[in-house]
């Protein structure tokens, strides 16, 4: 391996950037990959698969036999709002392997003892984001319905690519949170990209459902993102 | 130093490389059945036998660091094959019967 691709791969990981390294098994030489990169053929065939399942592989291309070690970072999800649905998206997302973390400034809602076990922070998102910046591997998840709680992160989300980004609300609600993004400067194909209703279609009535509903979407964006799309907005 | 800088095996490689050891990197690149530790795990080693990370439960990792010494002084990539079925795991009744292959090159 050559040490500066060591060090470009150790460099992205720490960023939470994905990248893989491709190494020729037969001579040792190696090359690195984003996902924004074409590749045609097998190999791309093979990077594409990897980069969205996480899952690295050997694989003969070119006639050549290679070895794909992609690193993904591990998904994470923001959930801004301490509510009810919060409570069961935390277990069944800690259990389908996210790291989640809950933000609300609501003293009344976020407390320890609704939410044992979650990484919860009690402030403001404009503060709590300070410490935890969203990026292309994080779900964005607002469902305090507030505009002043939801909107501030919602935005964030926009520009820093999340690869899901979720908002509760009527679709009247909706409506006024598109025009108040749309005055901040958002294109109508990026404000698009916030799923409202939020969730999968499946009916769900209780909030148990409504989170199953939720992480079932992440997962589905997650997994059929579009590699070539830029993560930036 | 956190804890992944000091045992994160890529993180220790590029760390032991900058102080001026050489090293040997060892990767998973295929399981068969039930195998310890999943494809594109690392082991490195240096020239002085240390070690981080693994590539099997440790039934396999005294080999890998042999050849790994060997790839250090050589260069030349190899790729190694190991079954990593063991005593243990039939006794508590778990026929493991896994085998894997490990790819080991010199970081240059």
């Amino acid at each position: 391996m050559r040490l500066d691709h060591l060090k470009i791969l150790n460099a992205a990981r720490a960023e939470r950037r994905a990248i893989a390294l491709v190494s020729d098994l037969t001579d040792g030489t190696d090359r690195l990959f984003t996902e924004r990169d074409t590749v045609e053929g097998a190999l791309g065939e093979a990077l594409r698969a990897a980069f969205l399942s996480g899952k690295s592989a050997a694989v003969d291309a070119d006639g050549r036999s290679l070895f794909i070690n992609v690193h993904v970072p591990p998904p994470r999800i923001v959930v801004i709002g301490a509510v009810h649905i919060s409570q069961s998206l935390a277990v069944m997302a800690t259990l389908a392997g996210f790291d989640l973390t809950i933000i609300d400034p609501r003293t009344a809602f976020a407390t320890p003892e609704r939410f044992a076990d979650v990484n919860l922070i009690a402030e403001w998102p404009s503060d709590a984001l300070k410490d935890c910046p969203l990026d292309a591997f994080t779900a964005l998840v607002a469902v305090t319905h507030d505009p002043k709680i939801d909107d501030m992160p919602l935005s964030e989300a926009l520009k820093t690519g999340c690869f899901y980004v979720g908002a509760l609300g009527s679709r009247k609600t909706h409506a006024k949170r598109l025009e108040r993004l749309g005055a901040e400067g958002f294109s109508q194909g990026q404000l698009a990209r916030i799923s409202a209703p939020i969730g999968l279609d499946i009916g769900a009535a209780t909030p148990a459902e409504i989170a199953v509903a939720i992480l079932a979407e992440i997962i589905q964006s997650l997994r059929r993102r579009a590699l070539d799309r830029s993560t930036a907005a | 130093m956190d804890e992944l800088a000091r045992t994160d095996p890529l993180t220790v490689a590029e760390r032991w490389k900058g102080e001026g050891r050489p090293v040997a990197i060892a990767t998973v690149i295929e399981t068969w059945g039930s195998a310890p530790r999943p494809v594109g795990s690392h082991l490195v080693v240096d020239a002085e036998g240390n070690f981080h990370g693994s590539v099997s439960g440790g039934c396999v990792e005294g080999a890998v660091i042999t050849e790994a010494l060997d790839i250090i002084g050589s260069g030349s990539p190899r790729i190694l094959e190991f079954g990593v079925a063991d005593e243990t795991a039939w006794r508590v009744g778990l026929s493991c019967g896994g085998r894997i292959r490990v790819f080991v090159e010199r970081l240059d």
